[in-house]
């Protein structure tokens, strides 16, 4: 054991006068490969989001000076957003009401998600009461039970026979309201404040609720904008619940409808999907890259831990 | 010294935190038992039913003697979905594993190559597969393209419903019995979406492990004149097993459940209607809620099973 000590020592010893590993040269090249086919498709979809239809036809990569005579076609979008359609109710163009649909879903998701998930992660890590193991144990179940067990008896429970909410935005919200991904990230976070910062404040005259909003939301602010993060970007990219639960273009979200627009006229005009796309992704993509350390943590605290 | 809190005093202030905790319980919990909890059994008594937009007829178990029936389309999507499953899982997580091995390195960029590599799980699952169904396209496509581009000949992908032994069988005139087709290209196709969109993220989950292995274990092996096989196989492998096992675990799941990129892609056609694909579709499509509800229970049995096979292996193999 000393032996093994003392040679650690050393090899740290030695590797500090190393400096660091040199890496083989070889790795880059795979890194570089495996990089590049991963943002191909980002590439190809961008570009192909502003070719004419005849340059989508004949494949052309690049048809734009030096490489071919075509302009760049921003019209496209507009385009796009021409042929989904008018809104009859309020005279936005479609694309506009899903965009405005999949926001006001988004916010009520995430305002939902994040008050009851600190409230109840609060509750298991703070407070003592009886059943508190069970309680959390039937929480994680949730994680286990898979969507497809329970997505036809939540649509029917949206129709006109019981809770008729069918095409409403309290349907679509209504599954996504409480999250155990939630309870569970901020739980983890909560049990990391130590003990004496409640007596502290216990003895400052704090109760449970002020001890809750002034000091542990705070601290649990990076969990607290993860989950924001994450519930915004399922709840952009969710199709096959709110497929199910509304019948009117004008309750559409946006992912709904870009698939709607794939099976009718934007089928065929590659260009035309792909500007639609992009709109779709773009706000994803900036989001992620200004936000993208909430997310590894995220993932990585809440699936390590567990 | 201070006077000892009476028990009344106590207990009054047990019962109050008891009660401050079902009050900061009660709104998940009454979210998850109305909308998670309840709709399981809710599942149960329509998947009993002839079932359209009410209650038709009582059938007692007839949905699930149909759906088992044999030669039926359920015991064809539980197929494909196995298919899919083994060949997604074991490719997804060996290019996972292997990427973050070269990344654990002193590597410069990385950073960055982590931000690209996990750009495909952020984006919406419908858009990146339109994306890929075009590029899979067989006459515009960008990778029949490129394969006419090397001279290769160009393939039909996502519109394939042959297998890919019985293809290369036809073009290499390799010596294949007729009952080994092999999955469809189409399935292969979807494949390989699947891993540009989870290697990713995969391979953040298995650099956390990988970062949780203290250095001292590899310096001492080297200095014992480890060689870098040995250092993977006596010390990553077992060190890492619990990540291994908690990201093969998700990865089967979410294979077993699979559904929107199959959806955009192949709408369930050449050979790719998985489970989820024919849930959906018998409700969506045929609007019966209740065979579909008896597919579910079906389905979910079947990742039940899978979760506790995993359980079981791995409380014999993981190393914690």
């Amino acid at each position: 054991m000393t032996s093994t000590k003392a040679s650690t020592f050393l090899a740290l010893a030695r590797s500090r006068r190393k400096g660091p590993e040199r890496v083989h040269p070889l790795v880059y090249v795979v890194l570089l490969v495996v990089g590049f086919v991963s943002i191909i498709p980002f590439l190809w979809m961008l570009t192909t989001s502003v070719k004419e239809y005849g340059d989508t036809i004949s494949l052309k990569l690049w048809p734009w000076p030096p490489f071919g005579t075509s302009q760049p076609r921003f019209d496209n979008f507009i385009e796009a957003i021409r042929i989904i359609g008018v809104d009859r109710e309020t005279g936005l163009p479609l694309f506009v009401r899903y965009v405005l649909n999949t926001l006001i879903v988004t916010g009520i998701i995430i305002a939902s998600t994040v008050t009851t998930s600190v409230l109840a992660a609060y509750a298991f890590a703070q407070l003592n009461f009886p059943g508190k193991n069970v309680l959390f144990i039937i929480v994680l179940t949730t994680f286990m039970i898979p969507e497809e067990l329970i997505l036809v008896p939540r649509a029917v429970m949206m129709n006109k026979n019981y809770l008729n909410w069918y095409n409403t935005f309290l349907a679509i919200v209504a599954p996504s309201l409480a999250s155990a991904f939630g309870i569970f990230l901020i739980r983890q976070f909560f049990l990391q404040v130590p003990r004496e910062l409640f007596d502290a404040a216990r003895i400052d005259g704090a109760g449970h609720l002020r001890y809750l909003l002034t000091i542990m939301v705070p601290l649990a602010q990076p969990a607290i904008v993860t989950l924001a993060l994450l519930e915004f970007i399922w709840s952009w990219n969710e199709f096959r619940w709110v497929q199910l639960v509304t019948a009117s273009a004008n309750m559409r979200t946006i992912s709904v409808g870009l698939v709607g627009f794939l099976q009718t006229e934007g089928g065929p005009q590659t260009h035309l999907a792909m500007a639609v796309a992009v709109m779709v992704v773009l706000p994803i993509i900036v989001l992620y890259l200004f936000t993208q350390r909430y997310f590894t943590e995220g993932i990585v605290t809440t699936g390590l831990k567990g | 010294m201070t006077r000892p809190p009476s028990r009344t005093w106590l207990n009054r202030r047990a019962v109050n935190e008891a009660l401050l905790a079902l009050l900061f319980l009660a709104p998940a919990l009454v979210l998850f038992l109305a909308f998670t909890f309840f709709p399981i059994g809710f599942g149960f008594v329509i998947s009993l039913h002839n079932w359209r937009v009410g209650p038709r007829e009582f059938v007692g178990l007839g949905n699930y003697a149909r759906a088992l029936a044999g030669g039926s389309e359920f015991w064809s999507s539980l197929v494909a979905t196995l298919t899919y499953s083994a060949l997604a899982v074991p490719i997804q997580l060996t290019l996972a594993l292997a990427l973050a091995y070269l990344l654990f390195q002193k590597v410069r960029g990385k950073a960055l190559f982590r931000v690209v590599m996990f750009l495909p799980w952020v984006t919406s699952t419908v858009a990146t597969a339109a994306v890929w169904a075009r590029l899979y396209s067989p006459d515009i496509g960008l990778i029949n393209g490129a394969l006419k581009a090397l001279g290769l000949q160009p393939m039909r992908w996502l519109l394939e419903d042959k297998g890919i032994f019985t293809l290369m069988a036809r073009d290499w005139g390799l010596p294949i019995p007729a009952w080994l087709t092999g999955p469809s290209l189409a399935m292969v196709s979807v494949v390989i979406y699947t891993t540009w969109v989870f290697v990713g993220y995969n391979m953040t989950l298995f650099l956390a492990g990988l970062g949780n292995i203290p250095p001292e274990m590899y310096e001492a092996a080297k200095i014992d004149g480890a060689n870098g096989w040995q250092l993977f196989r006596h010390i990553t492998w077992p060190l890492l097993s619990p990540t291994t096992f908690f990201v093969v675990l998700i990865t089967i799941i979410g294979t077993l459940k699979a559904f929107n990129h199959i959806w955009v892609m192949t709408q369930g056609e050449n050979g790719t209607q998985t489970a989820s694909i024919l849930i959906y579709r018998q409700f969506y499509e045929f609007q019966r809620a209740g065979y579909a509800s008896a597919l579910a229970f079906l389905l979910s049995g079947v990742i039940l099973l899978a979760t506790l096979i995993q359980n079981r292996i791995a409380a014999q193999r993981v190393h914690y």
